[in-house]
């Protein structure tokens, strides 16, 4: 038996080869649009608090925090979003590019995860396909899936340079 | 900015005087907590990548957060503190600073 190959697998020359089909590349085109619409529309909205978390336990020197690094956090995110969404076609990425796949999946793990507000083992017992909210655990679980390869791929790299 | 006011009577105690120079000196700590969504995989990366820590110290840090809830992952200046919090921020970790 043949295991399939991995999402995302590291190349001998170092860069990295995605194996994903089409509705998988337009979810995650699909996904990374909602964000950006989200973060646009409604940048209060309670999903997004984890992607926000403070710096001070102080209420003042937390502000002061924020207004000093709050708006470069905002556009770095929204530059690893944009580039997911730009490349989420692509069947290789260099390692800059699989970075902001990793950033970005992450912010989309944690916005979906605090709006289903998932445990640490969701899926021990388990994909209950008839549960409330089954197809927004099934996209966390195909989100953590992707993640978890691209970890491993990234890893790989790291532990070759030693 | 407003300054407090002591209460009359109140005798103000002198500080000593290398105090402001120990408070200085102390360093800031910075903190990440652990929480369900981040993977524990993700955590290890973010730690060797940002602070250049071999996979077995990334990992003894990030079963740290797991099983303790926390640990201490950077110290030193408030300004470094500050900008390590901001870079594991960035990564979607939840860390904060505080002085020693």
């Amino acid at each position: 038996m043949t295991e399939p190959p991995a999402p995302i697998e590291r190349t001998a020359g170092g860069d990295f080869r995605v194996h994903l089909g089409p509705e998988e590349r337009d979810l995650l085109r699909r996904l990374t649009t909602e964000l950006e619409e989200l973060l646009a529309a409604e940048p209060e909205d309670p999903s997004l608090r984890r992607l926000r978390p403070r710096a001070y336990d102080d209420e003042q020197v937390e502000r002061e925090y924020r207004s000093l690094m709050g708006s470069e956090l905002e556009s770095l995110r929204l530059e690893n979003l944009r580039a997911l969404e730009e490349t989420a076609g692509r069947d290789r990425l260099d390692a800059g590019e699989l970075d902001r796949w990793l950033a970005a999946l992450n912010d989309l793990r944690l916005v979906l995860g605090t709006r289903l507000d998932v445990g640490e083992d969701e899926f021990a017992d388990g994909f209950d396909p008839n549960a409330p909210h089954a197809y927004e655990l099934a996209v966390y679980a195909f989100l953590t899936w992707l993640q978890e390869a691209a970890i491993e791929a990234v890893s790989s790299n790291f532990r070759s340079q030693g | 900015m407003s300054s407090a006011t002591s209460a009359p009577g109140v005798v103000e105690l002198e500080r000593p005087a290398d105090s402001d120079q120990e408070e200085h000196d102390r360093p800031w700590i910075v903190v990440v907590w652990n929480d369900p969504i981040n993977l524990m995989s993700y955590v290890t990366l973010v730690f060797q990548k940002l602070f250049g820590y071999s996979l077995a110290k990334a990992t003894e840090l990030m079963l740290q957060v797991h099983h303790d809830g926390k640990a201490i992952v950077s110290s030193g200046t408030r300004e470094k503190a500050e900008h390590d919090v901001a870079r594991l921020h960035a990564h979607g970790l939840w860390a904060t600073l505080r002085q020693d």
